[in-house]
């Protein structure tokens, strides 16, 4: 029995992190649609939606019961194989970074109290303080790899296929529209994104996303967001092109575009599209927070409780989940003030503002980084 | 044992897309199976300890190089009905070539298993972004300053032949000949 378990122990530990990590992070999403429609009413002097359940709190899964229960409808010219394709690249690629996304500090030895209550059970033999054994010095991040940032771009960077390949499968003019002005949107923008990570990475010594908060809690300054700030902005600049958000939202500008490459779309189609869109939105977010605002690091926690206790880790982690929901705010926020750009003005923005602004940058932080040697 | 199987799960779905990238006629479809062989490559990678390469190779060819290739199909607006004329000579030279690739791999194959084997030691560091980093730096100097230059030229070429003048530009230009060719007179 406890071969067995010791066998299965790593996939086991990694199959409830995966689910435990997904069923948040899709929680999070669900209700940053609720929360979008609600400050989007206060904004323009609405109350939003309230009548499911209490304050609309039950509103996220009134809508997903009705996109299941909805008819699908599929375009009788489309080009079926790559048109059911679209929605699940576009989910898969917004889903996957969560493996390397680092939720919190490491726990240095979670277990060992649970093991003198199950100590008497028998048939357990000695597997608890084997477990306990096993987890210690645990990180919350369900993969530590060496090249975590790069991971995050490479990903996403693939999830365009998912908003090019629906806008030219559907076998519709605006859908077609959508789709190409989404990908020069986001060749043009990930170019300008990439070269805002270099200062960090540089300033960091690391590609690693847990080494890069580390690294943050080292430097002087704490927090990245003081010593790369024109980064900093061209990142958030750069990130809500990257996830089609206003003033970006040119492949779906209802005005010109119906709904841009989701025109096709319907029902649980739709959804997919609809919580990749959002699950983008909390992706960015975790990297703003953690290339830029220190990740889970709360400045003077380490004086209040141990580092790597329990404690220590919920509020490191509910400080990292607080940052990540101010930046959702701010995407909402953004969404009820600004208008939206014209297709000319954001390539115009993209290649002769952001960019140079984002290269210069970098040179800067080389020579900075060179002359006073900061690794 | 693991790793042998992921080996053998992602060599087959590369070969498979391999063979749909050959085998539509339809360029989309081509160019998404390419994608596949892309990606299993890049989870081979990750199964060698090379996450640094895998990385890579995600992010520039599946996600920027691809996405150009994708992008243009879909702006050509290929017919797919269009009736193919196969040119007879090609068969032939596929087939050469063909025969030269398996020759290849036939002979790399004999000569692995000819060389003794010994175990190298296993370094924590090889395949990661440190040591690839300042091999590249050091030792590989001269390379990559010669494709740096490489792919310089090619920006400058593609900017050169991308580049034309507007109409009030061309207007201009055709102005000042005129001028030119008056006063010379």
């Amino acid at each position: 029995m406890t071969e067995i378990l010791k066998t299965a122990f790593p996939f086991i530990v990694w199959t409830v992190g995966v689910l435990i990590a997904f069923q948040m992070v899709l929680m999070i999403v669900a209700y940053t649609v609720l929360a979008e429609r609600k400050v989007l009413g206060w904004i323009q002097g609405r109350i939003g939606p309230n009548r499911v359940g209490p304050w609309g709190l039950l509103q996220p899964f009134a809508d997903l019961f009705k996109f299941i229960f909805k008819e699908d409808l599929v375009p009788d010219k489309s080009t079926k194989f790559i048109y059911f394709l679209a929605p699940l690249v576009a989910l898969t690629c917004a889903l996957l970074p969560m493996v390397v996304y680092p939720f919190g500090p490491n726990l240095t030895d979670p277990l060992s109290w649970l093991v003198p209550y199950v100590k008497d059970i028998s048939y357990l033999g000695d597997a608890t303080a084997w477990i306990a054994e096993q987890a210690k010095n645990m990180p919350l991040t369900i993969a530590r790899i060496d090249v975590g940032v790069l991971f995050v771009l490479g990903i996403t960077s693939v999830g365009v296929y998912g908003i090019a390949l629906a806008g030219w499968s559907s076998n519709n003019k605006y859908s077609l529209m959508g789709g190409l002005r989404s990908s020069a949107q986001m060749i043009s923008y990930e170019l300008a994104m990439g070269a805002a990570v270099i200062g960090v990475v540089m300033l960091a010594g690391t590609l690693d996303l847990n080494g890069i908060i580390f690294a943050q809690i080292r430097s002087p300054f704490r927090w990245y967001i003081i010593p790369q700030f024109i980064g900093f902005i061209v990142f958030l600049i750069a990130a809500f092109a990257e996830t089609n958000r206003v003033p970006f939202d040119l492949p779906e500008a209802e005005t010109e575009l119906v709904a841009g490459f989701h025109t096709e779309y319907s029902a649980l189609k739709f959804a997919l599209f609809f919580m990749a869109e959002y699950v983008n939105m909390f992706t960015v977010s975790v990297m703003c927070v953690t290339l830029f605002l220190g990740g889970w690091y709360v400045p003077g926690l380490s004086h209040i409780f141990e580092v790597g206790s329990i404690p220590y880790a919920v509020v490191s982690h509910l400080a990292f989940i607080g940052k990540i929901c101010a930046f959702l705010f701010l995407y909402i926020w953004i969404r009820g003030t600004l208008p939206r750009f014209r297709f000319d003005q954001l390539m115009n923005f993209g290649w002769k503002f952001l960019l140079p602004l984002a290269l210069l940058n970098v040179i800067v932080t080389i020579i900075i980084v060179y002359f006073l040697n900061v690794n | 044992m693991a790793g042998t199987v992921l080996f053998f799960v992602f060599a087959g779905f590369a070969i498979a897309c391999a063979l749909s990238t050959v085998y539509h006629r339809n360029p989309l479809y081509s160019a998404v199976s390419l994608i596949g062989v892309f990606i299993s490559l890049s989870c081979i990678y990750v199964t060698l300890a090379a996450p640094f390469i895998a990385a890579v190779q995600i992010l520039i060819y599946a996600g920027a190089i691809m996405v150009l290739v994708i992008f243009v199909i879909m702006l050509l607006n290929l017919d797919e009905e269009k009736p193919y004329r196969r040119l007879n000579y090609l068969y032939a030279l596929g087939g050469f070539l063909g025969i030269v690739l398996l020759a290849q791999t036939f002979f790399v194959f004999v000569a692995v298993n000819k060389t003794p084997k010994h175990t190298v030691a296993q370094d924590e560091t090889v395949g990661k972004t440190l040591s690839i980093g300042a091999n590249m730096y050091t030792e590989y100097l001269l390379p990559v300053e010669i494709v740096g230059v490489l792919l310089l030229m090619a920006i400058i070429g593609g900017v050169i032949l991308v580049r034309r003048l507007n109409q009030p530009e061309l207007e201009l230009v055709v102005h000042n000949e005129s001028e030119k060719r008056h006063f010379e007179q």
